[in-house]
This record gives structure tokens, sequence and C-alpha cells, in this order.
């Protein structure tokens, strides 16, 4: 089959980009988006032009790091699916397909379709984790999780950090990532002492990264390759809710935003 | 080179303890004054770096991805084992451990893998208290299944995403030092060579792959949890960025490689279906518990699967091996695939693949309880090929997927450079000739959850080290001839593209190299491969600047870098005389088609030494000794 891909160029941040259009001939229908990617790269490398910057890993759809916008979706028309696993057999003969980095204020701009998306790291650093240090796990039967919350928790734990929920938003929000590792850990027993204290955190961390905040739109789980479901950013909500509440010094003395508040503070 | 294991004297079940009491100390104190450097952020890398922070040591971490959550044990699917016997099967860490041996085929040092069989039932305790949802029965307690290569039920998995919230664990575990400050990580940074002075490893060269800066990083030992070099191949199921430049160039400062031509090939992957493919998907191992693999009796049958009636097809696993069935280990998988497509009795359009059908387990559990065993890998099959695998069998042949073979480390993990110590599938030690599946992760967290902690104390507090500045003339000199290697890389005024020579390096290591090998394949393969070499030095070409994201650049490294280790592959398996495991010499078999070792000439570790360029490197042996599981033939019948 035939295709034109239209794609953002740009060298760096501080270079002008724009579009430049592909036609590509001879277009294998059971290829990937990115093998279609690499045919092209493969060309324009032998032509002596620089390849399209994109990133790319596993290739299986778990390691998070592709992902670009396929006219105006963030990874293209198919559920649940990453850029890596999306084969052109979706895509219709002699059709253009616009391709562009993820654009949020968070996520710094790198170079064609790569954009820097350490803020979910920092998220993650600001209280993603159960404090159990090597060593002082008691036997893992010991602690007894239902199927039912075991599984709930998996469901939210999915998620594979690709960045398409804050791409697809209309306002930035990183609350789907956000509320997907706060559900996860909110959910088992193990996550109950920091409970509190995690949803604060992140949250307060995710403001700070400028991500913007979540107006229930739904656009983030409509995009997301693991299916996130949205519930996950209402138990990030009362979470957050719960642990200001019961965090706060006595005096609230103060209209700033909760960011700056002490205890949401490293 | 004498190679001395350091294995503790005494009984096996008390080696570990007996070598964690003779291990010296660092007091709380001192800790802090210590400096180590970590390479790569997967299940290794990352349980090491979080542990050892959260010791108390200043910890740097170093990732080529964009974030450690992204390294390539997220891609494991199937579980990990533990001997926790939660099943009332019939295990324990004794049997673990012999069935680890003997998967892999008697090549492995026992006092390794009685410890990692130890360990593995700690790993299962942290990961649960880290909040890694393992599958749960209704009461609560955890779920297991049974895996290739055991007769018992002691994996433990998280659906078919076991490897991705294990690493999410330590990733988490990571994140938490890197807030307290004592790791501080650097992704998108590519070691390329390590800093040896006195002879210790002191430090590493990195480059930041958006600005294309190197950097001299120092410290006190270095820890490498690079993985495997599968990627040799070019087709593999591993990741596309996969590399093996930090073990090699670890190599050319004098550590040694061991059993290089150890490689795994995983029988269930998802066939290759053009010329175009960049990668093999995996299909999970697991999908043996419940899948039949056959293919039809007669050759060339072309018919649709449903049309060929019961009695017309051959379950071959089943019919030659009736006690392991479709659960014999993977070499034994991979080969009878391919033997039944060489007869010309494979399905799908290139003949080149075998039916695993669902069929009869769905009519027996219902499609629901498939679903939740295996949906998200039904999922992805559907996604990648467009057929739905609970109404037609699905398609599979066997691919490359981790190698066994790695920097030759002794029983402290410690390299043949006092300082370098290396973990996971980046070191050769505990899966011999062959790894049983769900045993990949768990050495993962062995190494750097437990094991490396207290090694590496061990060695600090029983070595003296000057102290070595950034600036110091033996740092500046590797970091020039880093330098110069980039710019060489560029200058090359040619015409072929990094990936045409990676294609093609792959096609001669998976054809003379790969499922079996010959002596005459492998000795025509290593001409080619030189020739090959030659003409990547004069004709290629990478555009692009070395000052910015530079891709193919990045690739071009680390192709320079399997250019050379694709020749020690072959050496090693040319110099192996006998078939084990996943090496598999088509001049040594049974003459019923199984691998034939020879444990009078081969039972030893092959560690290769690098004698400078253009010379043939050097064979050291480690002898291996089995003083409790007694080598056999492997019989899986």
């Amino acid at each position: 089959m035939k295709l034109t891909l239209t794609i953002w160029r740009q060298k760096g941040p501080d270079s002008k980009g724009k579009f430049v259009s592909y036609p590509m001939d001879n277009v294998n229908p059971e290829m990937s988006m990115l093998e279609c990617l690499d045919v092209l790269n493969e060309s324009l490398a032998e032509r002596g032009e620089e390849p399209v910057a994109f990133e790319h890993d596993c290739r299986e759809g778990i390691c998070g790091s592709c992902g670009f916008m396929i006219s105006g979706v963030a990874h293209g028309p198919q559920p649940a699916t990453t850029v890596c696993q999306l084969t052109m057999r979706h895509f219709k003969d002699g059709e253009e397909l616009v391709l562009e980095p993820w654009r949020s204020r968070a996520f710094p701009f790198v170079k064609d379709l790569v954009v820097d998306r350490r803020a979910f790291d920092r998220i993650i650093e600001s209280g993603g984790y159960i404090s159990v240090s090597t060593g002082n796990a008691p036997d893992g039967n010991a602690i007894p999780v239902g199927k039912e919350e075991s599984d709930r928790a998996m469901d939210a734990a999915a998620c594979i950090g690709c960045g398409a929920c804050v791409a697809a938003c209309p306002n930035g929000s990183a609350a789907l990532f956000t509320g997907a590792k706060i559900a996860h850990l909110g959910i088992l027993p193990q996550g109950q002492p920091e409970r509190d204290r995690r949803a604060v955190r992140m949250v307060a961390q995710m403001h700070e990264e400028g991500f913007g905040s979540c107006t229930n739109i739904g656009e983030c789980t409509g995009v997301c390759p693991k299916e996130i479901p949205l519930e996950v950013i209402a138990r990030m909500n009362r979470d957050y809710l719960g642990g200001a509440w019961r965090e706060r010094k006595n005096v609230v003395t103060t209209i700033a935003p909760v960011s700056d508040w002490d205890f949401a503070k490293k | 080179m004498k190679l001395d294991a350091r294995i503790p004297s005494g009984p096996i079940e008390q080696a570990w303890d007996k070598a964690r009491f003779d291990m010296k100390l660092v007091n709380p104190a001192n800790k802090r004054r210590h400096t180590l450097i970590v390479v790569g952020s997967g299940l290794a890398g990352g349980s090491a770096a979080a542990t050892l922070g959260e010791l108390g040591y200043n910890v740097k971490c170093f990732c080529f991805q964009d974030s450690p959550r992204r390294a390539h044990s997220i891609a494991a699917q199937g579980g990990i084992n533990a001997a926790k016997n939660y099943q009332n099967d019939g295990d324990s860490i004794y049997r673990l451990f012999y069935d680890t041996v003997k998967g892999g085929d008697f090549r492995a040092r026992e006092a390794n893998v009685y410890r990692l069989a130890q360990n593995s039932v700690n790993i299962i305790d942290q990961c649960v208290a880290q909040g890694v949802p393992f599958a749960r029965e209704y009461g609560g307690s955890l779920e297991n299944r049974s895996f290739g290569g055991a007769q018992v039920s002691r994996t433990f998995y998280a659906r078919g995403q076991t490897g991705q919230q294990l690493l999410l664990g330590a990733y988490q575990a990571l994140e938490r030092q890197v807030d307290t400050g004592q790791v501080t990580m650097f992704p998108r940074s590519e070691m390329l060579d390590l800093i040896v002075i006195d002879g210790k490893a002191r430090g590493i060269i990195v480059r930041n792959l958006i600005t294309g800066k190197l950097s001299v990083h120092i410290a006190d030992a270095v820890i490498l949890a690079t993985g495997g070099y599968g990627n040799v191949y070019y087709l593999s199921t591993n990741a596309k960025g996969s590399n093996a430049t930090a073990i090699w160039r670890a190599y050319k400062r004098g550590a040694l490689f061991a059993n290089p031509c150890f490689t795994q090939i995983h029988p269930t992957c998802i066939p290759v279906s053009g010329d175009y493919q960049s990668k093999l998907t995996l299909m999970s191992e697991s999908l043996r518990n419940d899948g039949r693999i056959w293919v039809p009796k007669q050759k060339g049958d072309k018919r649709p699967p449903d049309q060929i009636p019961e009695a017309e097809r051959d379950y071959y696993l089943e019919r030659r091996y009736p006690s392991f069935g479709n659960l014999v280990p993977r070499d034994v998988a991979s080969r009878n695939a391919k033997a039944v497509c060489d007869e010309g009795r494979g399905v799908g359009e290139t003949g080149l693949g075998v039916y695993l059908d669902f069929s009869e387990a769905i009519q027996r559990l219902g499609e629901e309880t498939i679903r939740e065993r295996y949906g998200n890998l039904f999922d992805m099959y559907q996604r990648i090929t467009d057929e739905n695998p609970y109404k037609v069998p699905m398609r599979i042949y066997p691919a490359i997927h981790y190698t066994m073979g790695g920097l030759w480390v002794d029983y402290q993990l410690q390299s043949t450079i006092p300082g370098l110590f290396v973990l996971g599938e980046a070191n050769f030690s505990d899966h011999g000739a062959n790894r049983l599946g769900a045993s990949a992760l768990m050495q993962g967290l062995s190494d750097g959850y437990f094991i490396i902690p207290y090694t590496v104390g061990n060695y600090l507090a029983s070595t003296k080290l000057e102290k070595v500045s950034e600036s110091s003339a033996d740092a500046q000199a590797v970091l020039s001839s880093v330098q110069q290697g980039v710019e060489k890389l560029l200058a090359i005024p040619g015409k072929r593209t990094v990936d045409s020579f990676h294609r093609e390096l792959g096609k001669i290591m998976w054809d003379d190299c790969g499922m079996s090998r010959n002596a005459a394949g492998l000795k025509d393969a290593i001409g080619r491969i030189r020739a090959l070499r030659e003409e990547f030095w004069r004709n290629l070409n990478v555009p692009g600047s070395s000052d910015d994201l530079n891709q193919s650049l990045e690739k071009a490294g680390r192709v320079a870098d399997f250019l050379e280790l694709g020749e020690l592959m072959c050496l090693d398996a040319l110099e192996r005389n006998e078939s084990c495991g996943g090496h598999f010499r088509e001049e040594y078999q049974t003459p019923d088609g199984e691998a034939q070792r020879d444990d009078e000439h081969y039972s030893y570790a092959a560690a290769w030494g690098y004698t400078g360029p253009g010379n043939p490197p050097e064979l050291n042996k480690e002898p291996l000794e089995f003083h409790y599981v007694h080598p056999s033939q492997r019989s899986y019948k």
C-alpha cells in the first residue's frame, strides 16, 4: 500500500520546526508503525539525510518508550495499542498520516518526535512507592490480599508511563498517570501506612511540574494503551482530599496553592 | 590465568551463610564515604542501586533509556520462580536447585545455583511488601502456576506482565532513594568505557545521548547490570536498544567473557512475517501450560488447522516426551520445532511455524478461565497477526531470547577485574547452557537485592583504594580514546547504513551460530564476520553529528561491538566439541537426536580473555565440579 507520512521535523528545542511530507510506496500492511518509520529512516540514511528521531525500545507495548500523535490521536486509531504494535493494516491505501510529538509544557521538547518525560519520574519519586527497605519483608502469604483487590490494583499498576494521557488531555493533565500509581498502592493493604502522604505529595508534585488540572473529559483513558480506567482519578481525588484534611496542621493560614504547604514539600 | 571462583568450603546448604559471616563489613559511618556506580536499571541494576542506597552508599545509576523504568526486564511476561512450596506439591530449595542445575545441562556452578534457590523465597516476600500485585487466590493467598522444565507449581506471576510489575517495584524503591538523595540517576547516558587504575575498576566514561557530551565518573567500585547480548542476531525478543557495549568494553579492559556461545532460543514467539521485521515478539512460555503444540503428520499439508482431523495431527512433544509433554525445557522445545519444520511439516505461509492450540483447554476450562490466565497475551497475538487465538490455533516459532553467557564472575559476583561486579543476564553464572523459564527475574533480583549489597561491602572493606580524581591522567586517557572512537565512526566515508550491517551480521549468526551449529559452518561464519567488520570500518555511513541526539551514531557504536562479539561467540561454539543445552553441535547428538554432552572433556566454563586488537583471545577454563547433582543425560521422556 501507499501512504504519505507528514512528520514534525525539528532539530532541537531552540531551532524552528516544520512538517515535512514523505511519500511511502510499498508499505506492507503487516508492518508496525515503527517499522514503517524504520523503512523511511533507512531510505533517508541512504540518501545521507538525518533519520527521524523517535523513541522506542521493547517494541512489544510494555516499556512505554514509544508514542506520538498520529493525525491528532495519541498512539493512533487502534484502541489499547501503542505505536510499536499498531500495524499498518489499520490505515487505508493512499492515506496521509500526520505524526507529531507529545505536546505538553511539562514534557520539554528534544528532537523530531522525542520529548523529555522525566516529570513522570519525579512524580513517582515524590511518593509513588511503599517504603520498605530490602530485608524488612514478612512472609509473602502473611499479608492476605483478596483477589478482587489484587485484580483492581493490577489494573491500575499496568500503566506504562508513556505520556499519551497527557498528550491527549486538552488541559495537559497527568491525573491518569498519577492516579494510577496512587490507586495501585492505595488499594493494597501494604500501601495503607503511607496512603495520605503519598497522595498529597504526588498531587503536589504533579502541579509543580506544570501539568494541568483534570476536568473529567476522559480523553486520557480513551487513548491509554493499557486502558487505565478513569476511576483511578476519582481515587486520587479522594485520597488527596482525605490526606490533605488529615495531614493539615491545626492552623490553615494560607490560601497559597497546596503545593506550597509544609507537608507537601520534601 | 588461574580462575579462583572463591566458593566457600563445606556443605553447600551453609555456603552462603559462611560466606556472609566471613565477609568484612563497612560500618554505617563509612558507607557514606563510598561512591558506587551501577550501570543499568533493570531488575538487577535497579534493585542493586536501590538497596545500596538504602544501606547508605552514594550511588550513581546510569541507563540509556529516558527513564530507569524502561529497562527490558519490563517485558518479561511469564513469572518468577521461588521455592516457597505454598502448593504443598513437593517443592523445596533443594529441588529448585536441582532443577536449575539439570535444566542448565550441568554447565552452571553448583554453589551459585544453590544460593539462587535460597534467595528465591526472600525475593517473593520483598516484592509482595513493595506492593507487587501478584495473582491471588480468592482467600487472599498467592497463586502459582507451573512452567517449563519443572514438575511443581512454583511460579509466581502478575497476569502476563510479571517483569513489568517486578521492575516497577524495583524502580519505585530506586526512586525512593533518589528522593532521599542517596542515588543520583543519570538517564539517557550510555557507558562507553571502563576506567581501570592500578588494576582496579575505578570509573566509567559516559556519553549523554541528548547533548553528545562525554564525561568521566569515578567511584570505588563499578557494578554492571546491562543485560544480555541477544541483539547480536539482529532479530531477537530483546528490546531494540539492548546491547553488549558495556560488557564488551569491560572485556577489552581485561574482564574475562565466559561461555559466549550459550544462547537461548525461546520456543514460543510469533513467526517472522517479512524482511522489514525489526524484532520478534515473545508469547510467554506459560502458554505451554494449557496450549498443545502440533504440526500435521503429512509433509506440506496446507489445509487450515480446523480441517486437519485429530488422527492426522502430530503432537510431537507429547509423543516424544510423555512425562514432560509440552512442558519440556526451552532448548528441547525449540530444537523439536526446528526439526519438524526442517522435515517440511511447518505451518503458515513460510513453513516456519508450529501450532499452539488452546481448543482443548477452552473446552475443558471455558473461555473465561483462559482469558483470565492469558488474556493480554491473546490480545497481543491478535493485534499483531489479526487472528483470533480463541478460535484458531496460534502459530509460533523459536527466536533468540536470552544469553546465558556473559562476563565471568566469582561467587562474589566480581569479575576478573577487582572492583568490577557483574549482575543479572550480563554475567554468566547461574543458568549453565540453558535457562529455565521464570528464572531470569529470579536471578536479577537475587543478585541485586540480596548478593551485591554484601559482596561489594566486603570488597570495599578489604581493599585499599587510592584517591582518584576525574582529571587524573589515567581517566583522561580513556576519555580521549572514547572521543576518538566516536569521531572515527562519524568520519567513515561510506555508503551503507548501520542497520544493513547489523541485519547481515544477524543472518550469519542465526544461520551458523543459532539453533544448531557445526564446525564447517562456524569456521565459515568467522571468515564472513571478519570480512563484514572490515567493510563496516570502510563503508559505513553515519548521518548527523556527535553533539545532539543521534540514534544512528548510538547504533553504530553498538554494532561495532557486536561485530567483534559475534566472532568470539562462533569461536567459543567451535571450541566446544559437544552439545549441551542451547549449544547444539550437529556432530554431537545421541541416536535419537538429543544433545550429547562430553563431561570428560568439556565440564568447564570457557572464559575468554582479550589479548589486543587482531590477536586471538586466550581461553581460560574454570573446571565445574558437581558434588550434589550428578551429571546425567537429561531426560524429559
